[in-house]
Formats: structure tokens, C-alpha cells, sequence
């Protein structure tokens, strides 16, 4: 039933052992808090149209980074998830932007969306050396 | 006397939620995955639940940045569908069962859970996907729902050990429920899947399966499996799968009774 408690100075440093992956943690999250509400802001039919009719505006409306608004309106997605952006949050500007959810996760990795689509049609991508930094495995 | 009858376990993928809004759900794309829940869609109409526990994950819908709780359950009357940005999906409201679902949260909190509970909130795809995909399109859903949500935005996300123990605890509250109720509980949540980062669109079918076969096993080993084991071998998002532990030992027979998760 009960299971050895883990040192959290060592599960923290796992985390970030992950190739490519930046896991969502308190630091994380503390970090990108205001980007992450701009997003869930787009929840909203009303905010959408304002966000859209002038980004640069409405953006200014919140406590985020000039860094970080750049990104935003950039769609530069790895750029927001180092600033502490996450991906359930982020999605409602996916949305916004009226594309396929799995076309904007594409615009993160090393491929043009035909080309990841392809790669998950054929299945997906391999966790051989995708797993550890470290251990390179 | 309220009883927990069968557990269930789907995907919950948005995009599927989308073919049954857009009519293409039998198509040549959609169509194999929708025909592996034809069996299920048959076997529900005989069972004919009276109430769902739908153990899910919100996707930054009803929890913003702001509160983030580990464990929600919805003790509300009605829930609506959430617009997660483009609009909500065009589905009937989920009709909760207020009193199953209060004495089910206050069964826990004297069990030494510390639920939070929920009285307003739209509900995201993450739980009228799997409806969707259980009951097709009807005028209103042929259930009552209890949703209860599990946090797995923010790390740390509860240890599959708490998760198998919430199920354990889930049961003895609707045991002591003096209501004859059919109740089912089902899991929500994916296999591997990754999406974001230069690492997104990692599968692990391999591990995926090992996994499925744990959950039909007769042994709990798989509420020992660290965070960082789910993380490196199914993706960041692979941990959405926690809500079939909490749902996984309640099904009596659960090889039969689970579906196909994407």
C-alpha cells in the first residue's frame, strides 16, 4: 500500500532530464502565469474578436513580458513554453487562430505539419533516445 | 442501494469530438476507431446506467492558472459545455446528480481525501468526448453525471497510488448510498501522446500496451509506476491515462469491460 516517499530536489531535477519537453512545474507555472491567463482569456467569444481586431493592444491589456508578447505574436510556441507557457493553456489561442490543434503542436518540433502528420499516420515518433538526456537513451 | 456495476475506459481525443459535431464519424478516417465502440454503444443500451462517475482531466477550462485543485468533484445540477476557443461543442448540458454526488464528497473528505468541490463549471471535451462516444447524439444524455476531475496540468499531478485509493474509497461511498442507483464509473484520459516541444508526437505502443495489460491484470502493480517512467516513455501528456486507475479495480469483470483508448 504504501509507497517510499521521493525527495523532491530529485524528482524535480528528472523532470528536466527529458529531451525536447519542458514539464509544466511550479516554476514553470509561476513563471508564465500572466501568459497563461491572456490565454484562457480567449475562452471568451468577445475577447477573441478584440484580440483579433488589434493583438498588439490587447496584449498590452496584461503583466506580460515584452519578450513574451513578441512570442505570442509570433506563434512562437517553444519561445512561450521556456517563458512558462503551457500547452493546455496556450491551446485557446490555437483555437483562436482557427487551426487543427495537431498543426500548432507541429510548429514546436523540426517539421513542417505534411511532414508530422505523416509522422503520426506512420506512428508517431519513436521513444529510442527520446527518453533521458543524461542517459542518452 | 447504489452500485457500481461496470467501469469503463475511453479516449477522450478532441478530434473525435469533432466528427460526431461534423457528421463524419463513419467516414474513411474516422470510421475504424467510432466501429471499435460499436460494441460498447450496444452493450450501454442494456446496461441502461442511471449515473456515470467520470473521472476526467479539465484542460485549463474550468481551473484557470488561478485555482488548482488536485481533486474536484462536481456536486452541481447541470454543467455546461465549455467554449475552449472556438466556440462550445454542440452537445446537450450534462445533468449532474447533486446528491450522489455530495454524499460521495463527503464520504471521501471523512475518508481522509480532501476533495474540492464544485459547484458551477463548464465541462470540456475531456468529458463530452467520451459521452459522445458512448451515447452518439441524442436530444439529452441517457445519464446523470458526476465528474471528478484530476489535476494533470500542474506538477506534481496526484501518484497513481493516490489515484487506485480514491477509486477504493469512490466505491465505499457509493455503497453506503441508501438510493438504488446503477452507477458506472469510467476513466478518461490517453495513452501515450506528447504535444508539445521538439519531442511532440512521441508513441509508445510498446509501453501502452504493457500498461493496458497491467490494468486487466489481477496484481496493483501499475499504482507503483513513477511520474518520470510515464513521462519519458509516453510523452508529457501520457499521464492523462491516471483517471483509469481510479477507475480500473471497481469494474467486476474489467477485461470486458473496458474499450479502446487512442
Amino acid at each position: 500500500m504504501t509507497t517510499a516517499r521521493q525527495n523532491i530536489h530529485e524528482y524535480l531535477a528528472e523532470l528536466d532530464d527529458i529531451p525536447g519537453t519542458r514539464i509544466y512545474t511550479a516554476a514553470r507555472a509561476r513563471k508564465g502565469y500572466w501568459i497563461n491567463q491572456f490565454a484562457m482569456s480567449l475562452m471568451k467569444a468577445e475577447n477573441r474578436a478584440r484580440f483579433k481586431a488589434d493583438e498588439r493592444a490587447y496584449l498590452d491589456e496584461w503583466n506580460i513580458s515584452e519578450e513574451a508578447k513578441v512570442a505570442l505574436m509570433a506563434r512562437d510556441y517553444n519561445t512561450l513554453l521556456d517563458l512558462g507557457g503551457n500547452v493546455y493553456f496556450l491551446s485557446k489561442l490555437f483555437s483562436s487562430d482557427g487551426i487543427p490543434f495537431a498543426e500548432a503542436v507541429s510548429t514546436m518540433t523540426d517539421m513542417t505539419w505534411p511532414e508530422y502528420r505523416q509522422m503520426m499516420l506512420d506512428g508517431g515518433r519513436a521513444p529510442q533516445g527520446n527518453r533521458s538526456i543524461k542517459g542518452g537513451y | 442501494m447504489a452500485k457500481i456495476t461496470a467501469g469503463v475506459g475511453s479516449s477522450h481525443v478532441p478530434l473525435l469530438g469533432v466528427a460526431v459535431d461534423q457528421g463524419k464519424s463513419r467516414d474513411d478516417y474516422f470510421g475504424p476507431i467510432f466501429a471499435g465502440y460499436d460494441w460498447t454503444r450496444e452493450w450501454e443500451k442494456q446496461e441502461k446506467p442511471d449515473v456515470v462517475i467520470l473521472v476526467y482531466n479539465d484542460h485549463a477550462s474550468a481551473f484557470d492558472a488561478n485555482i488548482i485543485p488536485t481533486f474536484a468533484i462536481g456536486c452541481g445540477e447541470h454543467y455546461k459545455s465549455a467554449d475552449e476557443g472556438w466556440g462550445p461543442r454542440p452537445v446537450p448540458d450534462v445533468e449532474g446528480h447533486a446528491d450522489l454526488a455530495w454524499h460521495i464528497a463527503q464520504s471521501l473528505i471523512l475518508d481522509d481525501f480532501d476533495m474540492t468541490i464544485i459547484n458551477e463549471m463548464d465541462v470540456d471535451h475531456g468529458l463530452t468526448v467520451p459521452l459522445s462516444m458512448m451515447f452518439g447524439q441524442p436530444e439529452k444524455w441517457p445519464v446523470k453525471v458526476v465528474p471528478l476531475a484530476v489535476n494533470v496540468v500542474t506538477y506534481p499531478v496526484p501518484s497513481g497510488n493516490r489515484c487506485w485509493a480514491l477509486g477504493e474509497a469512490i466505491a465505499r461511498a457509493v455503497e453506503s448510498f441508501p438510493e438504488d442507483l446503477n452507477v458506472q464509473i469510467w476513466g478518461t484520459g490517453g495513452m501515450s501522446h506528447q504535444l508539445q516541444g521538439p519531442r511532440a508526437g512521441l508513441l509508445n505502443r510498446e509501453w501502452d500496451n504493457k500498461f493496458l495489460d497491467l490494468l486487466a491484470s489481477d496484481n496493483d502493480d501499475v499504482r507503483h509506476i513513477p511520474h518520470i517512467e510515464y513521462l519519458r516513455e509516453t510523452g508529457s501528456e501520457g499521464k492523462e491515462r491516471d483517471k483509469t486507475c481510479v477507475s480500473h479495480w471497481q469494474a467486476p469483470e474489467p477485461s470486458a469491460k473496458s474499450t479502446s483508448m487512442a
